[in-house]
């Protein structure tokens, strides 16, 4: 193995756990250069866990001054330590992507010797990239906590993307496992971020050709199952850093767990929580793009998403008095609302309604999951039944000869994967 | 009736011109090749007239706005005769009625046609994902693919913008020709005999660039080291990385 496939090796390795690989929302052009961006993003390929191969997901070195107990790069870690070059980096960059491999780099990096030495590295791959080999692809950098505001402005204007991992959801679980870290520490900087995002836009409307600053914008990462946070704490915060930051995404990452050294974690050989990373996925998506309030899905009296359904599926076992919706009259607000009905579904469903009353043969071929959206909708010629099936029963028959996707996903099925 | 045609998009167009013109409008286009005989059915040959298809484009474009107009002729790229029927059938339905019907999503034809349609959207947006260039000696990137639609018109562009740089060259090697991108202009090509032996996967005869190896290899280890094991999941993988494509993606054929 050549050193250089070493290095990859090791930096690769440690950089899977952060598990963003979007490549999308920027749209950079190809300036009489190489590569462009892709609104919609583009996954390469798919690695054999499942997960989208988008970007170049790479350290710039795993030596670390902090020894954060969730993390295989910490300093207490006995493991091999690497660092790439900066025309390493940018080597492995453009020959990925000229293949098409990639859509770009997404680069971080443990913290060697300071915060501002660290980033100052990672800005010199960006601007290299950009200004001399004249790349438009993808790039998502790492916004190094506790760097200077000069140093992350400049970085600003060559990435698409930025981010900063909250790492914990909460102060108190991050307190348990990273004594020397805070949340304040990754505040401050995505705020900063964000308030320079806003002024360059509001710049480029006055003004023509006002350079893009991290035009994908930002997102997180919290870690899931470490420690133990409710799914109604982990939403709230995910809802706050939504909304006071602008976030494009927040991503939720089911704790692997790597040593057994710290006590209050997860010990190695305990499955992670991957039926609830999913969950916790969904209910993200239900708030962004279906219209859902939080307090609709987890509240104080319901702190934790089901294992065995999603929860649009469980929202709608709750609230029977939505139910049945009919196709034929309702809004595509309450259409969405069906378990096992789309966005694109429903689009469908609302156009294909003017033409004349949808019947059930219809509506089966508009990519619905006719067996969950069944108890939930009426169509043209469904049997007038007398009062409602009773929620519980209902949700039996959906687990007993539903599709496959619940009985994949029960827990106990999930053992056989290991 | 059957009416049969040569299998290009002018082709396919120069049927609906032509069922206008004869005011037959029960038709069934297919291509000639395909096309084995049916006693009890009659058929008519039709000729490819650049002009006629025209015309039909040009209504097409009046009626629907050009991304729409454009779903014929991606719909067409399936290669399937029953789609072809559908978006026949909805072309006399949109001169005849307007293009509202575009949307009556509960009509069997139309519902198929956007199956269809995003069948091959789908197929389209795995080749911006699936191509794998190789450089050869002399800076030429290329890429062999077996698509499952012709989906090749579809990605020049994306092609042309993104690596506007650097000469290349995507072959389809089940329907046998390719685009080739000089730096300038995109130009579909035919290969010679010994062309496509030099092309083929296992036997490269072409000369690659010396660092070529090196980066396959860098891809294939930067695929195994960046997979989580805990999580492994080959049904997933399976799902979003179908088999058939295995053959010419590279990180699928390492060590
Ligand atoms: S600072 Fe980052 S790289 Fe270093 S130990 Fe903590 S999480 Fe790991």
């Amino acid at each position: 193995m050549s050193r250089i496939e070493e290095k990859l090796k090791i930096l690769a390795d440690a950089a899977k756990y952060d598990v963003s690989c979007s490549s999308s929302g920027s749209k950079r052009k190809n300036k009489g250069g190489i590569g462009d961006a892709s609104a919609s993003g583009i996954c390469h390929t798919y690695t054999e866990d499942g997960r989208c191969v988008s970007l170049l997901k790479i350290l710039l070195t795993n030596h670390c001054i902090y020894d954060c107990a969730f993390c295989v790069s910490r300093k207490s870690n006995d493991v091999k330590r690497a660092a790439f070059t900066v025309e390493e980096v940018v080597d492995l960059t453009m020959n990925f992507y000229r293949r098409n491999y990639i859509e770009g780099l997404f680069l971080s990096s443990g913290i060697f010797k300071n915060a501002d030495f660290t980033m100052e590295r990672l800005l010199r791959i960006v601007k290299k990239l950009r200004t001399e080999e004249r790349y438009n692809g993808y790039i998502h950098l790492k916004t190094i906590p506790g760097a200077s505001e000069e140093l992350i402005r400049e970085a600003g204007l060559y990435a698409d993307r930025m981010s900063i991992n909250l790492e914990l959801p909460t102060e108190a679980g991050l307190k348990m496992v990273a004594p020397e870290k805070d949340h304040e520490s990754v505040r401050k900087p995505l705020a900063f971020v964000n308030e320079q995002m806003q002024s360059y836009k509001k710049e480029s409307k006055l003004i023509r050709h006002v350079p893009s600053f991290v035009p994908a914008g930002q997102s997180t990462q919290m870690v899931i199952g470490a420690t133990p946070e409710s799914d109604f704490e982990i939403m709230n915060v995910a809802d706050e850093y939504y909304k006071n930051y602008k976030l494009k995404r927040v991503y939720y990452s089911g704790y692997i767990p790597i040593n057994n050294e710290h006590q209050a974690l997860p010990q190695i050989g305990s499955a992670p929580p991957l039926i609830r990373e999913n969950r916790l996925y969904q209910t993200d998506w239900l708030l962004r793009f279906y219209d859902f309030k939080l307090d609709e899905i987890l509240h104080p009296g319901h702190k934790n998403l089901e294992l065995d359904i999603d929860p649009k599926l469980d929202w709608a076992l709750r609230n029977p008095h939505f139910f049945p919706v009919d196709i034929n009259k309702a809004d595509y607000k309450m259409i969405i609302r069906i378990p096992g009905i789309g966005r694109q579904s429903a689009m469908k469903i609302v156009n294909a309604r003017k033409f004349g009353k949808l019947r059930e043969y219809q509506i089966r071929k508009m990519g619905i999951a006719f067996n969950r959206a069944r108890y939930f909708m009426v169509c043209a010629d469904t049997p007038f039944t007398l009062g409602n099936m009773a929620m519980d029963h209902v949700k039996k028959r959906i687990l007993e000869n539903g599709n496959s996707t619940y009985k994949r996903k029960l827990p106990t099925g999930q053992l056989t994967l290991f | 009736m059957y009416y049969l045609f040569d299998g290009s998009y002018a082709g396919f167009l120069t049927c609906v011109f032509e069922s206008f013109e004869h005011r037959e409008f029960s038709v069934t286009p297919i291509t000639s090749d395909r096309f084995t005989g049916d006693f009890f059915r009659d058929n008519r040959e039709v000729i490819t007239d650049a002009a006629k298809a025209k015309r039909v484009q040009r209504g097409l474009r009046k009626k629907l706005d050009s991304n729409r107009a454009m779903d014929f002729f991606r719909v067409y790229l399936s290669e399937d005769p029953e789609a072809w029927q559908a978006a026949f059938r909805m072309i006399l339905r949109i001169f005849d009625t307007g293009p509202e019907i575009m949307l009556d999503f509960g009509d069997n034809d139309v519902i198929f046609f956007a199956q269809t349609l995003k069948k091959v959207g789908r197929e389209r947006h795995r080749m911006k994902a699936f191509i794998r260039f190789q450089k050869s000696s002399d800076g030429m990137y290329f890429a062999i693919v077996e698509p499952d639609f012709n989906v090749l018109p579809l990605i020049s562009g994306f092609f042309k913008r993104r690596y506007a740089d650097q000469p290349w060259l995507i072959y389809d090697a089940r329907r046998k020709y390719g685009l080739w991108y000089d730096g300038n202009t995109v130009a579909e090509v035919q290969l010679t005999p010994a062309e496509k032996d030099a092309l083929s996967p296992h036997h490269i005869a072409i000369t690659l660039d010396e660092r070529d190896e090196h980066f396959q290899q860098l891809w294939q280890q930067y695929f195994k080291s960046t997979n989580i094991e805990s999580r492994r999941n080959m049904k997933l993988h399976l799902r979003h990385v179908p088999r058939r494509y295995w053959k010419y993606l590279t990180e699928k054929n390492g060590m």
